[in-house]
């Protein structure tokens, strides 16, 4: 098991967003999160990043990193923590000011202090893996949406995480740069990433999952291989959820 | 009477040879004393604006109360107040500082206050996403705020920032009343010989105008370096 969780808990003021979840992520698996607006998922994919502070939750990584967030971790070991993971978000938050190529290169070089020319061999290989090699010197402002997610899972790979999370990574792009998007993704699957991806792509989640896991209101409601939870859920919940995406009236 | 004394005067010099005559003195106290001001002020407001800024924005109280009740006392009391404490308060209660220092001291507190509330603002502007992205590669504040936010908020404050810098160019003319011989207290010097307020006052105004004018010029070309990053 490359990651378990167990008693992860986060309120915002006095209202619970997620109870007491536990979970578990194997290395080189897959796992979608699917459930309705505000059932958590974010703030569930946010947690496992320190982006959010969990409340409760204990963190256990298989090379031995604890981290019990009922106590206030360590600001190193929050720091180890934090590159365990890349993030890619729903808006790419690309950083404006730099070009394609200096947001690939800012994580390792500056933070990760690597040696210079490694990075850019990498950082290129990166760009170059997410088909932008050509836009590396171009601002985000402009690249096209689906570029700039790309830009941005390149960012979140060049700080070599053990595990990328995606929030729903294409929601904010036009029908036809979704597919572009995707394809990035499914790469990454094939090449064995151990990932964790909010998405409403229920066909995507399909193909590319190893498990789904179905949240409401905070809870984990159901988990399990695609073809069991997205095809023959369990739960009364799950299925009438699925049955709203797969025919919206 | 003084009427007549004035057109005897103008008359005498020709309003065109005065208009001449002193001009060299007044761009003497421009070069001299209010453009260094203007300029020293304002680095040492701006840097003292930063402190200030992210001390405000800080979590903890002893770095954003001192610097809010700072702000909110220069921003509260006249800038003339402010340079007669420093220049003629202090010298009563045994700092004397000359006037120029003075001046140097009291334009570049005035600067930090102001000016810190522009750098707040432009710090909040940025998107949390920004932060987040630069938390996400592993950066912490410092490093977050270095490299990835205030890039960004300098691109935001140029315009508001020009024009505190534009207002401080004008405001240096308060020194001419600590004994400043700047551009405009030349002006006033002159016109108590002459009496020939209105030509000369029209003058300094000029002068002041051309000054500023040169500084937008200055301020458009450094928007448009800082514009490669923004979709225009
Ligand atoms: N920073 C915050 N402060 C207060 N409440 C928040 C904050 N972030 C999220 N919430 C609340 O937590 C709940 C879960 O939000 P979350 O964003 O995790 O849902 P989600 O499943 O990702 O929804 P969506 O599909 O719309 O993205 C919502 O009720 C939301 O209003
Ligand atoms: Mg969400």
């Amino acid at each position: 098991m490359f990651l378990t969780v167990k008693g992860l808990s986060k309120s915002f003021d006095d209202q619970e967003v997620l109870k007491h979840i536990d979970l578990e992520i194997e290395k080189g698996n897959i796992l979608t999160i699917i459930g309705p607006s505000g059932s958590g998922k974010t703030t569930l994919l946010r947690c496992l990043n320190a982006l959010e502070m969990p409340n409760k939750g204990l963190f256990t990584f298989s090379d031995g990193l604890e981290i019990d967030f009922e106590k206030m971790p360590k600001k190193n070991e929050l720091t180890k923590f934090r590159l365990k993971s890349g993030m890619v978000f729903q808006s790419y938050n690309l950083f404006p000011h730099k070009t394609a190529l200096e947001n690939v290169t800012e994580g390792p070089l500056i933070v990760q202090k690597r040696e210079k020319q490694a990075v850019f061999k990498l950082a290129e290989s990166l760009l170059d893996k997410v088909g932008l090699l050509d836009k590396k010197y171009l601002y985000p402002h402009q690249l096209s949406g689906g570029q700039q997610q790309r830009v941005g899972i390149a960012r979140a790979l060049a700080i070599e995480p053990e595990l990328m999370l995606f929030d729903e990574p294409t929601s904010a792009l036009d029908p036809e740069l979704v597919g572009e998007v995707l394809k990035v993704i499914k790469d990454l699957a094939n090449e064995g990433w151990t990932m964790a991806i909010v998405t409403h792509e229920l066909k995507f989640a399909e193909q590319v999952s190893d498990r789904v896991l179905f949240m409401d209101n905070g809870y984990i409601v159901e988990q399990g291989p695609p073809a069991q939870v997205l095809k023959d859920p369990k739960e009364e919940r799950t299925r009438q959820f699925i049955q709203r995406i797969m025919n919206p009236e | 009477m003084y009427l007549n004394k004035l057109f005897a005067i103008t008359a005498d010099m020709g309003g065109w040879e005065l208009f001449v005559n002193s001009l060299w003195p007044m761009i003497q106290g421009g070069i001299k004393y209010t453009i260094p001001l203007t300029l020293i002020a304002f680095t040492f407001g701006i840097s003292l604006a930063l402190i200030t800024a992210i001390m405000r924005l800080s979590k903890y109280k002893f770095l954003s109360i001192p610097a809010r009740i700072y702000v909110s006392a220069v921003r509260g009391t006249p800038m003339l107040v402010q340079l007669f404490i420093v220049f003629y308060g202090l010298g009563q209660i045994g700092f004397t500082i000359d006037p120029f220092p003075s001046a140097i001291i009291a334009f570049s507190l005035n600067v930090g206050a102001y000016a810190s509330e522009v750098i707040r603002a432009s710090i909040l502007s940025i998107p949390k996403g920004q932060w987040e992205a630069a938390q996400t590669i592993g950066m912490g504040y410092s490093q977050a705020l270095r490299r990835i936010i205030l890039p960004q908020a300098t691109r935001v404050s140029i315009p508001p920032l020009s024009n505190t810098f534009i207002s401080l160019v004008k405001d240096t003319s308060l020194a001419s009343l600590i004994l400043v011989t700047e551009l405009f207290r030349k002006a006033q010097e002159i016109a108590a010989r002459t009496y020939d307020f209105m030509l000369l006052y029209v003058e300094a105004a000029f002068l002041y105008w051309i000054i500023c004018f040169l500084l937008s010029l200055v301020q458009d070309r450094i928007e448009n370096r800082l514009d490669r990053y923004v979709s225009k």
